[in-house]
């Protein structure tokens, strides 16, 4: 059977040959078996979101592959994988479309993918399952549906993009640290959220965080990245044995070691 | 002493004609809000397509075209100088503001190719035109049918409108102007559904246009002018006489829209008004971009404001 993601020896250079060149992927490879919940650490500039923003199409990469459930999409546009994937970003305005209703954006959501005809935006059947949708996040938006979503918290954006990530079941929902703009209270509350959608649904997700101890409690997989590559893959029994002191001493190999590089060339 | 040698009946006898121009440039308006509003875009087509389609309606109607023909011709090459821009902007990665004074500075051209000269004139004895400056003056049915038309025409065109963005396309569209991230997460194509915009958008400018060709008798490579400030004046206009007034209503999307050519027609009477104060028209160009300069200010400078004062 395919993969749900694979991914091999991508490579990503942003501002190539200027004085502000940076490679961010350097050789990522990984697959991801289907209902995989894989969480992604790493230090600022590893290429945790990049690997995640690459998946999605947001640029093209300079090399390599990106297959998803089968379909190599590495030469699809963004809107054209959008079929394929869920996603969650880091800041709650980018999720969602803020002058637009709850049921207009989440309409929005359940058609990914589809051809965007001239047939009424939401129906009223829709606006019912959406209620009842909404009904379970338990915030009691279920009665302001045709609220702007400009109007809500940013829990609440986060809660509802989750929730639009899962109208149309995606092959991979990639989270990328969705929580890291909330306050702890309400990201322990999506970071929840994210995983009874995640169970329920049987995704196979992605999530980026900074948080150790979250990438620990969460998923059956974690991955540590460094300069664009994955450095640490670890899943079933090992992951779930490990702690938070493990994966510092893991950081501070790699970032030790690049320090006795830089010593050694300085030398 | 001045206000004395003004006569009143003046004004009285501007307002008609002053309420005209504002509901025919309402729909100009209307196209604007589309791509400045729904879409975010500045577009500085308007300027040439009007007078595309003005130019377009007058040669048509002067072949001998059926005015209302004319209208849809009109219509058409607005979308069609709409598509240009867009196309410049999506598939050739030009800046959207600088597509737009592409195509509006390309049209200059080819709306003096369309006529032949600078301006072309149509008379209203010789064509049955749909609307025109001299229904205004005619007898009570005459105006009754010119008014209620048009009118009928705006409520008509808003609510095509209205429903039009509550269509999945309409809704993809909205997404795109308000947030392109979203949009391309949810597999919408933003480029198509850009120039999909700006083609409705300069339908109407372009419609527009052929509306006041047939009203003022004349198409003329210089109508459009300018455009731009005055459909920017009537949003703005309506979203801050009306715009409180609209919000959370069941459609508060076609009461904007109707706030949008309201704005339009408050701008004309407004205009009409300094005039018949004697200010020169050579100057009026002037007083519509500072008015519309002002508009722009005041939400930016409330909000530095009431930020001040919070600290």
């Amino acid at each position: 059977m395919a993969y749900a993601l694979e991914i091999k020896d991508i490579h990503k250079t942003f501002n190539k040959g200027t004085i502000n060149e940076k490679v961010a992927l350097d050789g990522v490879n990984l697959q991801l078996n289907e209902g995989d919940f894989v969480t992604i650490i790493g230090g600022n500039g590893a290429g945790k979101s990049t690997t995640l923003n690459a998946i999605a199409g947001v640029w093209p990469v300079d090399y390599g592959s990106i297959i998803i459930g089968g379909t190599d999409v590495t030469a699809l546009p963004e809107h054209k994988r959008a079929k394929f994937l869920g996603r969650v970003f880091q800041d709650p305005m980018t999720g969602t479309a803020a002058t637009m209703s709850i049921d207009e954006n989440m309409a929005l959501a359940a058609r990914r993918g589809k051809r965007r005809t001239l047939k009424w935006g939401v129906t009223k059947a829709e606006r019912e399952y959406y209620k009842e949708k909404l009904r379970e996040l338990d915030l009691g938006l279920e009665d302001r549906l045709t609220s702007k979503v400009g109007l809500l918290s940013g829990g609440q954006r986060q809660a509802v993009t989750l929730l639009m990530a899962s109208l149309q079941k995606p092959e991979l929902l990639l989270l990328d640290e969705h929580t890291a703009a909330l306050d702890p209270k309400t990201a322990a509350k999506v970071l929840e959220l994210s995983d009874k959608i995640i169970e329920e649904n049987h995704l196979t997700a992605m999530m980026v965080t900074h948080n150790m101890k979250d990438a620990i409690a969460h998923g059956n997989r974690l991955i540590m990245m460094h300069e664009g590559r994955v450095i640490y893959d670890v899943s079933g029994e090992e992951k779930k044995h490990l702690r938070v002191s493990d994966l510092l001493a893991k950081f501070e190999e790699v970032s030790g070691g690049e320090f006795a590089n830089d010593r050694m060339m300085l030398g | 002493m001045i206000l004395l040698s003004l006569n009143p009946m003046s004004l009285l006898r501007a307002m008609p004609g002053a309420c005209a121009q504002g509901l025919i440039w309402g729909v100009m308006a209307l196209g604007v809000y589309i791509t400045f509003r729904l879409l975010d875009f500045a577009d500085l087509t308007v300027d040439g397509s009007l007078a595309t389609g003005g130019a377009t309606a007058v040669m048509l109607i002067r072949m001998g075209v059926n005015p209302w023909i004319a209208l849809l011709a009109a219509f058409a090459v607005g979308m069609l100088a709409g598509m240009v821009t867009g196309l410049l902007h999506t598939a050739l990665g030009i800046p959207g503001i600088l597509s737009s004074i592409l195509t509006q500075i390309s049209l200059y051209s080819i709306n003096l190719n369309i006529m032949g000269k600078s301006n072309q004139a149509i008379n209203v004895d010789q064509y049955a035109l749909v609307v025109s400056l001299r229904y205004i003056s005619g007898d009570a049915l005459t105006k009754f049918k010119f008014y209620g038309g048009v009118v009928l025409g705006c409520i008509i065109l808003v609510y095509i409108l209205y429903f039009y963005f509550g269509t999945e396309q309409g809704q993809a569209i909205r997404a795109t102007g308000c947030n392109q991230s979203m949009a391309k997460a949810q597999g919408i194509n933003t480029k198509f559904h850009t120039v999909l915009a700006l083609m409705i958008s300069n339908g109407l400018v372009g419609l527009c246009g052929g509306l006041y060709a047939q009203y003022q008798g004349a198409a003329d490579v210089n109508m459009g002018r300018g455009a731009i400030v005055i459909g920017l004046a009537a949003v703005i206009i309506g979203e801050v006489l009306f715009g409180k007034l609209c919000a959370g209503r069941k459609m508060a999307f076609a009461f904007t829209m109707f706030a949008v050519i309201a704005g339009a027609v408050i701008y004309y009477v407004v205009i009409a008004f300094v005039l018949w104060l004697k200010m020169p028209s050579d100057d009026m160009k002037l007083f519509s971009a500072i008015v519309v300069t002002i508009f722009l200010a005041i939400p930016y400078l409330k909000d530095k404001y009431v930020k001040k004062g919070v600290a």
